[in-house]
């Protein structure tokens, strides 16, 4: 395999090109993703290669941009709308829980949505609280829904095309502060299977579950830790819904800790739900530590930059956690 | 319409101080003395001070992203709008809320908005406060072009227009949001043609004449503080600058930009109050230096303050 060097954005832009090449039914259409490239220039050129039709600004109308999505989805074609920021969802919450998440099981399985809803989440630009959300955790509680957060470029090029050939509604979130982070890429096409974990970092003494821009700083922390001798494994899921278990468990079967890292807030976040799959696993027994969450903390992300970092895990947060549990 | 002197002077600084400050917040960010992001209204000052000139001073606003200019008209403290931009402890909002978030309760100013659309719902509940307690009051709820296609802006106007609510909703119509003009995201030519779906009026105004501008508000409001119900209000203006901080412009030629910059709703006004005998071009001169003393001093306190502690991170979540 050929491999490239491009940042996740490119690898964005590539996966949607990719596939509206292969397939004419898929199209695009947010907020400003034409001439304007989207907000963050994800969809900087798309207009020009595939005309207005295919590449479509919508009016600032979240609610209709995924209603829409569902009705052109359930019709036959493949859309892939997008959501400026993860935040305004909350607009878009009608038309994807009750609506998308749910037609084909109400119709008695006779229904297929092959939609992507696409979106960056996360803090760290200064956007302050309405800017700045992690709400996977209120998406992988709706059956229905697929939920996929990548962390590097090579993940989210293979998972972004794998979304748009699901039949399912699926949220696509992308972690807006490593947009313009490089990773190899292949040159060829390639998809990456939903359901399937990554092992980012291979350890023996302690696993660090982490999603999305976590991953990064879970990384960072493990070679800190090295020094000290101590071997962290990470692991990044990459899909949250369908989840792998099996991966998670034969970690902690392993290493017999566990820590679980985050940007969204603590209470009611998934880690919870990871955490509560490991205990009710075969991997409970081995456990020679309660498991940790490092999280978000259970308060609106504010504007100051100082604060707004305080206000999620950082690489010393993950590094104290893990001298804690060894 | 007789204005005094007075008056159209005090109109005349804020729109100043709108620009100055906006100045300086752009030459800051350019330096990377501020993060995050703001959005500036320089080129629409007329529509934001004109229009807040015909409240009451304990009337109350709701406002959008691009609210520095409302939140002056509504005689915000300078000091502390500078401060929260700079996210600072003396800032507006405890340097949690930064550029979109600048709310000053005490005078009516109940928030900018980073939520586009956001300010709809809220505007028509604080009118429905004054409603029911029958102060007297009136709510204004700016909002931009592009936000009028949010469901949130249909919804409340037409309960607004059911319940009679004191509340007027005001369109600066810029042309543009982010890349989307109106006439690519918007099915009627103004958005003050919306008013008929909801039987209120809607008036079209100059959004670069304050003078304009406050006349349309001044009956708006007075309709709504008679308790006849709502309108819209809708001032054609301009963004000279990017959508936010800045942007490629891709969306708009340089020559449409050139050519509302030479409709400067600032420079227009000067002209006006030296034709009208208001003020000499002397005057005039000291009035905009004085103006930018008063963002150079703002600067100053900005500066001055501290950044708030780690350990107010988690306060003020709960009441
Ligand atoms: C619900 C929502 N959708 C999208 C955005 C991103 N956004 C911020 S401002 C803006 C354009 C708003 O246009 P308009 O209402 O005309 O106001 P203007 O920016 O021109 O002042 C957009 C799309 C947002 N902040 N909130
Ligand atoms: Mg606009």
């Amino acid at each position: 395999m050929t491999m490239a060097l491009i940042t996740y954005k490119e690898a964005v832009r590539q996966a949607m090109q990719e596939e509206m090449r292969r397939d004419e039914n898929v199209f695009l259409l947010g907020e400003d993703v034409g001439v304007y490239g989207g907000a963050f220039g994800v969809s900087l050129g798309m207009v020009e290669e595939f005309g207005e039709e295919r590449v479509r600004d919508t009016p600032i109308s979240e609610g209709v941009i995924a209603g829409a999505a569902a009705g052109a989805a359930v019709t036959g074609l493949r859309p892939i709308a997008e959501i400026m920021f993860s935040d305004f969802i909350t607009i878009a919450m009608d038309s994807l829980v009750n609506q998308a998440a749910k037609m084909r099981y109400m119709f008695g399985g006779k229904a297929k949505v092959p939609m992507v809803l696409r979106m960056p989440g996360g803090s760290g630009t200064g956007a302050a609280a309405q800017h700045s959300q992690s709400l996977e955790a209120w998406l992988v509680h709706v059956p229905g829904l697929k939920v996929v957060m990548p962390s590097t470029p090579y993940d989210v090029k293979g998972l972004l095309k794998t979304a748009i050939r699901d039949d399912n509604p699926v949220v696509f979130i992308e972690t807006k502060t490593v947009y313009n982070k490089k990773g190899e890429v292949p040159e060829e096409d390639y998809v990456i299977p939903f359901g399937v974990a990554d092992v980012k970092r291979v350890g023996r003494d302690v696993t660090v579950f982490a999603t999305g821009v976590m991953v990064h700083r879970s990384l960072e922390a493990a070679e800190i830790l090295a020094k000290e001798g101590i071997d962290v494994e990470v692991i990044d899921p990459r899909t949250l819904v369908p989840f792998d278990k099996e991966t998670l468990v034969k970690s902690v079967i392993k290493t017999g800790k566990l820590i679980i890292v985050h940007e969204a807030c603590k209470r009611g976040g998934f880690g919870g739900e990871v955490a509560a799959e490991v205990m009710e696993s075969e991997a409970f027994d081995y456990l020679d530590a309660p498991i940790k969450r490092v999280a978000g903390k259970n308060n609106p992300i504010p504007y100051c930059m100082e604060l707004e970092k305080s206000a999620v895990p950082q690489v010393d947060d993950i590094v104290n956690a893990v001298r804690e549990i060894v | 319409m007789t204005l005094s002197n007075e008056t159209l002077i005090s109109w005349y600084k804020k729109m100043l101080h709108t620009r100055f400050f906006e100045s300086q917040v752009d030459a800051f960010f350019a330096k990377g003395m501020i993060h995050g992001t703001t959005h500036l209204s320089i080129g629409q000052e007329a529509f934001a001070i004109g229009s807040t000139a015909a409240l009451h001073a304990d009337d109350l606003i709701t406002s959008t992203h691009r609210g520095h200019g409302e939140c002056i008209g509504k005689d915000a403290d300078l000091n502390r709008m500078m401060a929260e931009l700079m996210g600072k402890s003396n800032g507006y909002c405890k340097g949690k809320g930064g550029s979109m978030h600048i709310a000053d309760l005490e005078k009516g100013n109940l928030g900018a908005n980073g939520v586009v659309g956001g300010g709809f719902a809220i505007a028509v509940g604080a009118a429905l406060t004054q409603q029911m307690k029958k102060t007297g009051k009136v709510v204004l709820c700016f909002f931009g072009d592009g936000a009028s296609n949010e469901g949130s802006f249909h919804e409340a106007l037409n309960l607004a227009a059911i319940w009679k609510l004191p509340v007027v909703f005001m369109c600066t119509n810029n042309h543009y949001g982010m890349s989307m003009s109106v006439a690519r995201s918007t099915a009627v030519a103004n958005i003050a043609d919306r008013a008929a779906s909801y039987e209120m009026p809607g008036i079209t105004v100059d959004g670069n004449d304050p003078i304009k501008v406050y006349e349309a508000t001044l009956a708006a409001v007075e309709r709504a503080r008679s308790g006849v119900g709502p309108s819209i209000v809708e001032g054609i203006t301009y963004r000279w600058l990017g959508h936010s901080k800045s942007d490629a412009n891709r969306y708009r030629t340089k020559e449409e930009i050139e050519a509302w910059k030479e409709r400067c709703p600032i420079k227009a006004f000067e002209k006006y109050l030296i034709k009208s005998n208001v003020i000499s071009q002397q005057e005039s001169d000291e009035i905009t230096a004085g103006a930018k003393d008063v963002i150079a001093r703002a600067v100053e306190f900005a500066q001055q303050g501290s950044y708030p502690g780690i350990e107010t991170l988690e306060e003020d979540v709960y009441a």
